[in-house]
């Protein structure tokens, strides 16, 4: 067609006018299964560039192949949601001399939107796009390849970075519609084999548990939602990934049943169990920044009420109109929580990074009732602690936290701590909980960190919360 | 004394491997070494001289395990190796 914009990678790089030391930007919407990040970087090593800034929605297992760029010097820095395997192990022991800036998602939207992360040429994967770039997470073509739902954590990037490329695996016949990246933001358009692998969208955080403790603690989480005083006609409603948060999901439904309650909404991102609930009539609309498996990724597709939103629109914390500041509920879960109720979901308790912020921050403050989900121990690691190794959500937020032995609720919300007592819940001291874990597995020694910065924990807002150091072992 | 093991890698568990020594020697692989190692270590050693043990190598590769199954391995390793009952002695 006239005025086509598909090029080859090479070609859209050297249009792009990237240079060394500039910021180049990905979104992890295929997750474990993402195959953009690992293409580009390739390309640009072998391009010959050098110092590139990179700034990520996520990164995970896969992106392994980033350590040889780091070393190479083709890649200088990074900004990222969390960071997984191999990669976090190499940059926790001090393989960047950079540190890598870790942000919640509406945080990340809020720094693009207000210019406190420039993008030079952000490269978006999509599973569908036209000659113009109109792309979409999904296709609607026989020769469709990938799916991968909602592509909202790269939305900020179309809109905001000075270059875009979209990078499909199913060029379709313009117009590409309905479209989540619009043409009017696309510079060129990039046709490879795959962009992702669809099948490994689900891996990573999510589990779907059977464990029985994690149901034990999605029994209690259920508790108490029901008994908060916030489960009502017309709630809203946010889980993470964690199996005790998705399975607290199955209980509530049940109790909506009995109850004949229905939620308004619910948000984040976006699973099979909460697609369910919307098809039965128990949710009226899903509000989907990520699909979080290949049934919301399909039922963003199909159904009209299944809404994609940006990064900014879902979790800002300055964006008045962000979804999280109409959200009632939500349940997260945690590495560790401290007696003060702040929360770590980044920094293993052996000192290396194994997993990300997420929408944690942002949902934890803007929600009006924040549980946090998590066992005592996980083996001999404590999970209730004085401390917390890394201080991603700070415990103002945080109103209730469930553990297999006891319900904590923070004092400044006296009026929900009453309501569950008067449920029957087991309401304890969190300095209980942590003297409890204490008891069983005695005091760890002080982990072995060295004096070097790998990493810097924003806030949503654009201030430091915390600082990562390497570790010796 | 001849070798004898207990336990299992599965998380939480703690797999003990007892055999002839001199003095007891201790070798510890552990996923929580850095903070619990040496609370591991005096744990294995206390079991052992409770049993009147002074002389093994002992081989312990621990998945986290907590010291009620720490203790719990040992003994059963110390027992198999030594031959000696101490549940029924």
């Amino acid at each position: 067609m006239r005025n086509s914009k598909v090029v080859s990678l090479e070609e859209a790089v050297k249009r792009s006018g990237l240079k060394d030391g500039m910021t180049i930007s990905f979104h992890h919407h295929f997750r474990g299964g993402d195959k953009v990040v690992n293409l580009v970087v390739d390309k640009l090593a072998q391009m010959g560039f050098k110092d590139l800034k990179l700034a990520a929605s996520s990164l995970s297992d896969v992106h392994k192949p980033l350590i040889e760029h780091i070393k190479n010097g083709v890649i200088s820095g990074i900004s990222t949601s969390g960071l997984r395997g191999d990669l976090a192990d190499a940059i926790s022991h001090g393989l960047m001399k950079e540190p890598v800036v870790f942000r919640s998602h509406g945080g990340r939207g809020s720094a693009i939107a207000k210019g406190e992360l420039k993008i030079d040429v952000a490269f978006l994967g999509a599973s569908s796009a036209d000659e113009l770039g109109n792309a979409c997470g999904y296709s609607r073509s026989e020769n469709a390849k990938s799916i991968c739902g909602s592509l909202g954590y790269a939305l900020p990037d179309a809109r905001y970075a000075k270059h875009v490329v979209v990078i499909t695996d199913d060029l379709v016949a313009y117009p590409n519609m309905p479209m989540s990246i619009s043409a009017a933001d696309v510079e060129s358009v990039v046709v490879v084999d795959s962009v992702g692998d669809s099948s490994k969208i689900s891996s990573g955080a999510i589990r779907d548990s059977k464990n029985p403790r994690d149901i034990l603690l999605a029994k209690q989480a259920a508790k108490v939602i029901i008994n908060s005083g916030y489960f009502k006609d017309g709630f809203s409603i946010q889980t993470g990934t964690g199996g005790a948060s998705l399975a607290a999901v199955k209980y509530i439904r049940e109790e909506m049943l009995s109850r004949g309650i229905k939620a308004s909404f619910a948000l984040g991102g976006i699973t099979a169990h909460m697609v369910k609930l919307h098809e039965e009539g128990l949710i009226g609309k899903l509000i989907d920044v990520q699909s979080f498996d290949k049934v919301a990724a399909e039922s963003i597709k199909d159904d009209p009420m299944h809404q994609e939103v940006s990064a900014v629109e879902y979790a800002s914390g300055e964006h008045p109109g962000s979804a999280t500041h109409a959200l009632d509920i939500v349940i997260l879960s945690a590495l560790e929580v401290d007696t003060d109720f702040n929360v770590n979901v980044l920094v293993g308790s052996d000192g290396i990074i194994r997993g990300a912020i997420g929408g944690h921050q942002d949902t934890a403050a803007d929600s009006a009732l924040s549980i946090i989900v998590c066992p005592l121990l996980r083996g001999r690691i404590p999970c209730v602690v004085p401390h917390v190794t890394t201080l991603i959500t700070p415990g103002k937020s945080v109103d209730v936290v469930v553990t297999e032995y006891g319900i904590a609720v923070n004092p400044a919300r006296p009026e929900i701590a009453e309501k569950l007592k008067e449920a029957g819940l087991n309401i304890v001291d969190i300095k209980d909980l942590a003297a409890k874990a204490k008891s069983i597995i005695g005091t760890p020694d002080p982990l072995p960190f060295g004096d070097k910065v790998v990493g810097i924990v924003m806030n949503r807002d654009g201030s430091v919360l915390d600082k990562i150091y390497n570790i010796l072992q | 004394m001849k070798e004898a093991i207990a336990g299992t890698l599965e998380s939480g568990d703690i797999m003990v491997t007892v055999g002839p020594g001199k003095g007891l020697e201790i070798e510890l692989q552990s996923s929580v070494a850095a903070q619990f190692g040496r609370q591991i270590k005096a744990v294995i050693t206390e079991t052992l001289e409770g049993l009147g043990i002074e002389d093994a190598h002992v081989q312990a590769i621990d998945k986290g395990a907590i010291d009620c199954t720490i203790r719990a391995r040992v003994t059963a390793a110390a027992v198999r190796a030594t031959g000696k009952d101490v549940w029924k002695d």
